[in-house]
């Protein structure tokens, strides 16, 4: 019963960190828009902790490049598990139109493993909120395959 | 017997009470800022998430810290409800604080020592003033024992009106709120990150929140004993001094800890020793 709860839990509080890489703002912008009153995120419990060693959920918007690449890594490896990885807008799922520049990686797939993409540039914030919900349901899947 | 009993149910009803009102607290506060806000349960379903989660520490004394920050504070909670000695629990719950700082000094983080030394000057700040009320209580009633103030045939406020503001100065202090908030916040993404409380995560964290819950209810305890003769007056008054608490979180900002220093001692002490001069020529 213990376990069912925590299960549970899981899905009504997932914490958040969000990592800019090297985004132009406008992700960012839409990202902390969800926090305003208008889509009020905290309705499910989702708190941007700022934190990766509290966070569940890191939210990561803009292209890698090889300065920010060893942060990105070194974030996603401070936050206990289960997490999970939602990257935001064009620039995160591919690199967006910066993907040919000599200092660019690519998206946050080629550094870390990603579990949910969310596409837009900028993406808007119910895209977010929705990446976010769907990150969540494969928690569940996961916590449950786990036992 | 009824002294471990009352104890044992105290352990029990205390962490319910704390983790809900945290809830109320949160929902209110969205209430304040027209949003919808979390579940009511919401504080519970942290906790139970965060036990849920890997354990990852710095070192091992966090692990010790956070377990015995929270036994202490349970302890002083139970305590309370066996009815003992104010200064015995007032010394427990102060243990409990210290072993808090020191895990977080534990890590060498500059956001968690920062974080550690401001949550020091917040004890410093606070538990004068707290001793202060148990003497005003021990002025009042001729006893330190939580048993016989709270049988006191007469509502304390009456007597203690300016040591009940003092102790609420040590509520907002206690509660982190603003503004008060500095050694950790709510609101984390802050210059501070999380603080005192940065280093500590997954079950670790859990345990620090479980024991800010039982502070939380040890407080409101002693607030409680200020109108024990009424139920309802009594409930009006924890009610009405957590809602103040609230408002005046959403209504300030986050001051410094000098101007917490100076402010709280200056005007606290001053309402302190004026109400025990009182009672002593009164």
């Amino acid at each position: 019963m213990l376990k069912k709860f925590i299960n549970k839990s899981r899905i009504k509080s997932p914490w958040i960190v969000h990592f800019d890489c090297g985004s132009c703002n406008g992700c960012d912008i839409e990202t902390l828009a969800c926090l305003t009153p208008l889509y009020d995120v905290e309705r499910f419990g989702i708190v941007n902790v700022g934190n990766p060693k509290h966070a569940d959920v890191l939210l990561v918007t803009g292209t890698v490049n090889h300065r920010n690449k060893k942060v990105l890594q070194n974030i996603y490896d401070q936050m206990p598990d289960p997490k999970a990885v939602i990257a935001i807008g064009a620039c995160g799922l591919s690199g967006g139109v910066f993907k040919d520049a000599y200092n660019v990686v690519g998206g946050v797939d080629k550094v870390i493993p990603v579990d949910v993409y969310v596409p837009g540039c900028p993406a808007k914030p119910e895209a977010i909120i929705d990446g976010v919900v769907e990150a969540l349901n494969k928690f569940a899947e996961k916590a449950e395959a786990a036992g | 017997m009824e002294a471990v009993i009352l104890a044992l149910i105290g352990l029990v009803v205390a962490p319910l009470l704390g983790g809900l009102l945290a809830g109320i607290d949160r929902r209110v506060t969205a209430w304040m800022q027209s949003r919808q806000g979390p579940p009511i349960m919401q504080a519970f379903y942290d906790v139970a998430k965060l036990f849920g989660k890997e354990p990852m520490v710095v070192n091992r004394w966090q692990i010790f810290c956070a377990w015995t920050y929270l036994l202490a504070s349970a302890l002083s909670v139970a305590l309370f409800f066996a009815q003992a000695d104010l200064l015995l629990i007032f010394f427990v719950q102060a243990a409990g604080a210290v072993f808090m700082v020191m895990g977080a000094l534990a890590a060498k983080s500059p956001y968690s020592q920062v974080g550690a030394q401001r949550e020091l000057i917040q004890i410093l700040t606070y538990e004068p003033l707290l001793i202060l009320v148990f003497a005003g209580m021990f002025m009042a009633t001729g006893s330190f024992n939580v048993g016989t103030i709270f049988a006191h045939p007469e509502p304390l406020i009456a007597k203690l009106p300016l040591l009940f503001i003092v102790l609420t100065y040590a509520l907002t202090i206690k509660l982190r709120k603003s503004p008060f908030d500095f050694s950790t916040s709510h609101h984390g993404h802050q210059e501070l990150v999380k603080g005192v409380t940065t280093e500590y995560s997954g079950p670790f964290f859990g345990l620090v929140e479980v024991a800010h819950w039982y502070e939380t209810i040890l407080v409101l305890g002693v607030a409680s004993m200020f109108w024990a003769t009424n139920v309802f007056w009594c409930a009006l008054l924890l009610v009405g001094t957590y809602f103040a608490e609230i408002l005046l979180d959403n209504a300030t900002a986050r001051m410094t800890w000098r101007w917490m220093l100076k402010y709280v001692w200056s005007i606290g002490l001053l309402m302190a020793v004026v109400n025990l001069i009182w009672l002593h020529a009164g």
